[in-house]
């Protein structure tokens, strides 16, 4: 029952965050609402028993992303602040909602009549150490390349946003 | 807490049967801890006056009250009653909400702090990784209020916090990695027990050192006090607030030192550990009362070496905050981690002290590199 | 043991996704159509530990799959965002139909 209820207030958390992300005018507010957002999906892992990934969605969403984009936001903060009063949305939008609807009707259509092979066992409950154990056995590879393209990321964003002429050294 | 628990279930009152009377206790504790955690303000800040007053042969406040105790009420009041002013063309949402977020991400970490043998909110098995989680609340809550505030100082001044934030939050959280390598664990109560033959600040004192940098920046308490440079910024992002959302960052503040304040304890002294005693054993309510006193006698002198950094060292300059995080801490803390693994692993089934001895030595030698590389940085400067 | 019937979560990472792409579709700003490819990432990452939890607990490959994918997000984002910074910095603007420099 309780359950029932937290996992409905994470839903009106996820969803209502993610229909403010695509439909609030300002900039600034949609990233609230994203953060809003997961927020929502941090609580859903919790209820999955998932503790570890919701604690990850948690560090690496709303401390690392989240901030991200506020940033970017104010960086390009004249568009941001013009925009505000007229739409954001573009010619598309017309045709992007009956994908969106279609699409969602599709899912759900395929969705219900699924009897999924559902396994009633709990879940080992030392995640954390399985995780780094299969990080370091069955997946390295794939951390491997995950760390090279975080490594790779890294530069390449720091090189993109640089500043053309950086500017004259101090002398001393 | 299990014997609370059984003790209330033994007084056979219709209706509470044992999840009922555990779900009381965690909502009891919880309301005591989010309510004495603030409360704890009116303590901290006469404290940091009368200190810093010392520190600068000044006598402190002095007329409310014997020894002045009562000047932190009369500033509560103050705040309190001060007009609550939200700027026209703020963003009145974000801007209210703000404040709040702050208060909430400070108090949020208690949850999962142990106060005595038995006594914690929640022993999460991620519980370190949590703390830095929660962290970025409080990041979250600045950016917030300097963009709602819609002024260009407070926006500034949000823009250089958070930079520095997530500067500092690379070491802090490469220097949790060490003590969860060296203690095999990420939980509160699991870090604890790992240091009841030796305290992590003998074996990992390069750790303390860039924790405690780290930790003092995330603050965001003097030196690393950037928010409010008033001879740069005025008040930073908090330029537009008033009374008591004001007062609410303040106390973000404050409940801010004194979680880092826990945290150190825990994680570098032991926690509730006395040396030379078992405090766990202990029959009765003997072992969580020493424990919680134990423990709030290294709070206390946590907070106050963070008093005594306020009143000793100046404000940095914000480039040299940021060069000495990603330049030197950064790399240091990198080092670091891999070099404690390494002795980790080597000293594994050798007993306590030899893993004490590999982890003290190479601890030793990160700092010996460090401490040599930054010489030779500034002989080469200097020839140029 | 199970309270909420898997089709639940289906349900909600299938709306999730909708609305992320009826964002990246129908949004003008850069900025705001990353938003929205992050609401698509997050309810990928839902229906993964939801299948995790409810047809496979014992082996723990959703949350390593759902752990990629948030590790992959983040690239994304920086990278995404600093992009749309060059961007910005070259056309003063971040909504998508004005870089049109490669039209005709």
């Amino acid at each position: 029952m309780i359950i029932q209820a937290i996992f409905i207030v994470m839903t009106l958390c996820t969803l209502g965050g993610a229909v403010g992300v695509v439909s609030s005018r300002n900039l600034f507010h949609s990233a609230l609402y994203l953060i809003l957002s997961f927020f929502g999906v941090a609580g859903y892992y919790v209820l999955l028993s998932a503790g570890f990934l919701a604690v990850i969605q948690l560090m690496v969403y709303i401390g690392a992303i989240a901030i991200l984009i506020l940033f970017a936001i104010m960086f390009s903060r004249e568009s941001a602040m013009n925009s505000a009063k007229e739409s954001q949305a573009n010619r598309q939008r017309w045709l992007g909602l009956p994908v969106a609807m279609g699409l969602f009707i599709s899912l759900i259509a395929v969705i219900i009549p699924v009897n999924w092979p559902i396994q009633q066992t709990a879940p080992t409950t030392d995640m954390v150490r399985d995780l780094g154990v299969a990080f370091l056995t069955s997946y390295l590879i794939p951390f491997e390349v995950v760390s090279v393209l975080l490594s790779v990321a890294l530069i390449g964003a720091v090189m993109l946003a640089r500043e053309e002429n950086p500017p004259v050294k101090e002398t001393k | 807490m299990q014997s609370i628990v059984d003790f209330i279930v033994s007084l056979n009152i219709p209706l509470i049967t044992q999840p009922i009377a555990k779900l009381i206790i965690d909502l009891l504790l919880a309301a005591v801890v989010a309510v004495l955690a603030p409360s704890s303000l009116v303590i901290l800040t006469w404290l940091e006056r009368k200190i810093i007053g010392r520190i600068q042969d000044r006598i402190g406040p002095n007329r409310a009250g014997p020894f002045g105790i009562l000047q932190a009420v009369a500033d509560m009041v103050k705040m309190f009653t001060k007009e609550d002013i939200t700027p026209t063309k703020a963003d009145r949402i974000s801007f209210n909400i703000a404040p709040s977020l702050s208060v909430m991400a400070a108090i949020m970490v208690f949850a999962v702090i142990p106060f005595a043998p038995g006594f914690v909110g929640a022993d999460l098995n991620v519980a370190v990784l949590y703390v830095v989680a929660i962290g970025g609340f409080s990041t979250l809550s600045i950016l917030m209020g300097g963009w709602a505030s819609n002024n260009k100082y407070a926006l500034l001044g949000a823009f250089r916090v958070v930079a520095m934030l997530l500067t500092y939050e690379i070491p802090m959280v490469m220097a949790l990695i060490v003590v969860t390598l060296a203690a095999g664990s990420m939980s509160m109560v699991k870090i604890i027990e790992a240091q009841s033959s030796m305290w992590y600040i003998v074996s990992l004192p390069v750790a303390f050192l860039v924790f405690l940098i780290a930790g003092v920046a995330e603050s965001g308490r003097s030196p690393f006090d950037l928010i409010e440079a008033e001879s740069e910024l005025i008040a930073g992002f908090h330029v537009e607030y008033t009374g008591i959302k004001f007062g609410m960052f303040m106390i973000g503040e404050y409940v801010h030192m004194l979680a880092l304040s826990f945290l150190l304890a825990i994680l570098f002294l032991g926690g509730w550990q006395i040396p030379f005693i078992n405090v766990a054993a202990l029959p009765g309510p003997v072992g969580p009362i020493l424990g919680f006193i134990s423990l709030m006698i290294k709070v206390s002198c946590f907070v106050f070496i963070l008093m005594w950094f306020r009143g000793t060292l100046p404000r940095f300059r914000i480039d040299v905050l940021i060069d000495f995080g990603w330049k030197f801490l950064v790399p240091l803390s990198l080092v670091l981690v891999i070099a404690v693994a390494v002795a980790v692993k080597l000293a594994q089934g050798f007993g306590v002290w030899a893993e004490t001895v590999a982890l003290l030595v190479v601890n030793l030698l990160v700092a010996a590199l460090a401490v040599q590389s930054q010489r030779l940085v500034a002989n080469s400067r200097r020839l140029k | 043991m199970l309270p909420i019937p898997l089709s639940w979560w289906l349900a909600v990472s299938a709306a999730l996704f909708s609305i992320g792409l009826y964002g990246a579709l129908s949004r003008k700003n850069a900025i705001a159509i990353l938003m929205s490819v992050e609401l698509i990432l997050n309810a990928v990452n839902i229906n993964l530990v939801a299948f995790w939890r409810y047809i496979a607990p014992q082996a723990i490959d959703g949350q390593m799959f759902a752990i990629m994918v948030i590790t992959l997000a983040a690239a994304e984002a920086a990278v995404g965002l600093a992009i749309v910074i060059v961007i910005y910095r070259q056309y003063a603007s971040a909504v998508v139909e004005e870089f049109d420099l490669l039209k005709n």
